[in-house]
């Protein structure tokens, strides 16, 4: 294990650990969140008892990084009747939670938080501090937001080439520059092809497109059970003999979703992939 | 008949080969088909063996399945609307095919899931042929096909919606509209042998299907044994439709339409029309997945949209030339 993945872990692990026992005065008492980013935020900053449920989804561990810990909450499902009869002090939300539900919420008299999908590295760190005000927990948000970017800054240093990679999804969905998982692509120090081909934040590349480039490696979206013909398209032939063997059977899953300080470990696991492409691996 | 034989082979071949060299790689046509033959190792070569090939391939043989399969059905029940898609026949084989895939069966054995089309096909017809009988009026054939479709279709969104996939929902439109996208060679292969041995039986009724114009009493006293013809109706129609629809949904009209522009051409003889509707069935599918290229190269519009936009309104002619030859 390299020494930046050791501080990463030690980082999350103080995050989760050193949550302040007591929850402020001031504070809300009983928080809600509805969106599975949300969840996990909260998750590392919340007090114990402050935080009164998470959604279903937090304790599913193909999409949730916190999967564990989100056990020990109460699920909802989103609904606004699930939510209002928790008699909850603070709702945080996503901004894809249905309009119908925060409003059903606000008009209850519930007071409602929104956060939007993070869409860059960048916009992790206010994301973190916000969820510490909100909650009350500034310090350790402060302290979180610190680790997170220090241990970013140690992956910029050590690129010697940077391999042309590919993210491809169900549907032929390939990501951009300007998403979550393009940023984490190029931190690790790729290229992404779709950035070459104009995409900026992601859309639809067809097959043939994408074999025509020729990229390393194809990171693909972790199929889920029960098959689809949306992802039949990641396990089509043209695909695997395109790329570099080596690279084969990586997956964007669970870290790379929300903007977390868990995206560091998908970083670490491509920025892996990247030396052992380059040859540069110990 | 040699004549329309070697237009249709032009046709074919001149459709099959603009199949090959269109697509969103953008690639010149020459420079494609050298990339295929002589295989440079590079990019193209992948592009156009793995991703264009297999999809021209399986046009050819899906289409030429589906006209086959009409010319049969429209022969033995000597009814013009007697078409796989709009008498459930597909639909049926639909269900089959993702019940198989959603149980897994499918993944164990590569013959599993155009079997199980196969097994849905083969009650689709038994169950449209046993509620039309045996000389089957248009009217009772078209509404018992419309009941079998809506219940094979109602039960096959079903099974996407009880799927635990997020995506296996949205598929919905594709098993009753039907695609070719990236398709790869496994397709071929799992599709070729039962298209292979259901034209094979298909092929075999030409004699008694030219008899069967004559009447039922006729075509007995000429020596073919009805009981047998209808069997390897059911099972070589079940058998082509059950692999195309097991590979690439149900695509719909190909075998109304293609029939019916071709009877003229072969002397209104049932027969000779097998071959010709296979031909012409390879030529409108191949026709119909360049367009959904053409038109919206990154969308992945359905085969069914496009063979519906033609096949339809001459459906509503057939039905009112129907009524007015009743009349």
């Amino acid at each position: 294990m390299r020494a930046s993945d050791l501080t990463l872990v030690l980082a999350l692990a103080g995050a989760l650990l050193g949550a302040p026992v007591a929850v402020q005065a001031d504070a809300p008492q009983r928080v809600v969140s509805m969106n599975l980013c949300t969840d996990q935020l909260a998750m590392m900053l919340a007090a114990r008892g402050q935080l009164l449920s998470v959604t279903y989804l937090a304790s599913d561990p193909r999409s949730s990084a916190m999967a564990e810990q989100a056990q020990a909450y109460p699920a909802n499902r989103g609904l606004a009747e699930d939510v209002y009869l928790m008699q909850p002090d603070l709702v945080i939300a996503g901004s894809f939670t249905t309009r119908a539900t925060v409003e059903m919420l606000q008009r209850l008299g519930l007071r409602v938080e929104i956060f939007e999908p993070v869409q860059a590295l960048e916009d992790i760190a206010p994301q973190i501090l916000r969820m510490g005000d909100l909650l009350g927990q500034e310090e350790a948000a402060a302290a979180l937001v610190e680790q997170f970017e220090a241990d970013l800054a140690a992956f910029q240093a050590e690129v010697t080439r940077n391999p042309r990679a590919a993210l491809y999804a169900a549907n032929g969905f390939t990501s951009g520059p300007d998403s979550l998982s393009g940023q984490i692509l190029e931190t690790a120090g790729f290229t992404n092809i779709a950035a070459d081909l104009g995409y900026a934040r992601g859309g639809i590349l067809p097959l043939e497109v994408l074999v025509m480039q020729a990229p390393e490696a194809v990171i693909t979206s972790r199929p889920y059970p029960g098959n689809s013909r949306a992802e039949a398209v990641l396990q089509h032939p043209a695909l695997r003999a395109a790329q570099d063997s080596r690279a084969a059977g990586r997956f964007s899953d669970r870290d790379w979703v929300c903007g977390t300080p868990f995206v560091l470990r998908a970083v670490a696991e491509m920025a892996q992939l990247r030396r052992i492409l380059t040859g540069d691996d110990e | 008949m040699i004549r329309l034989f070697g237009s249709l082979a032009a046709l074919m071949l001149v459709m099959f080969v603009a199949a090959l060299v269109i697509g969103p790689a953008g690639v010149g046509p020459v420079e494609s088909l050298r990339a295929l033959v002589l295989g440079d190792g590079g990019p193209m070569t992948l592009v156009m063996r793995e991703i264009r090939l297999p999809r021209a391939i399986l046009a050819v043989m899906i289409g030429a399945a589906l006209g086959l399969a009409g010319a049969a059905m429209q022969g033995y029940l000597r009814n013009p609307l007697a078409d796989p898609g709009l008498i459930g026949v597909s639909g049926s084989a639909a269900l089959g095919a993702v019940i198989s895939i959603q149980t897994g069966l499918a993944a164990v054995a590569m013959l599993a899931l155009p079997l199980a089309a196969l097994t849905g096909a083969v009650i689709g017809v038994l169950l449209v042929l046993t509620l039309a009988g045996p000389r089957g009026g248009a009217l009772t054939l078209i509404l018992a096909g419309i009941a079998i479709s809506a219940l094979a279709g109602a039960m096959t969104s079903l099974v996407l919606n009880l799927s635990p996939n997020p995506f296996a929902a949205n598929e919905i439109v594709f098993w009753m509209m039907g695609s070719l996208a990236d398709r790869s060679m496994t397709h071929v292969w799992i599709a070729l042998p039962l298209i292979l041995a259901g034209a094979l039986l298909l092929a075999s009724l030409t004699r008694g299907l030219d008899a069967l114009t004559l009447g039922e009493d006729a075509a007995e006293a000429m020596g073919i044994n009805l009981g047998r013809m209808r069997l390897m109706l059911i099972f070589g129609t079940a058998a082509v439709v059950g692999a195309s629809t097991a590979v690439a949904g149900a695509i719909g009209f190909i075998g109304l339409v293609v029939p019916h522009i071709l009877r003229g051409f072969v002397g209104a003889r049932p027969g000779r029309l097998l071959w010709a509707s296979a031909m012409g069935g390879a030529v409108m599918l191949l026709a119909a997945d360049i367009a959904v290229r053409v038109i919206l190269p990154t969308r992945d519009l359905k085969l069914g949209v496009l063979t519906a936009l033609v096949g339809a309104p001459l459906f509503l002619h057939l039905i009112y030339r129907t009524r007015r030859d009743a009349a």
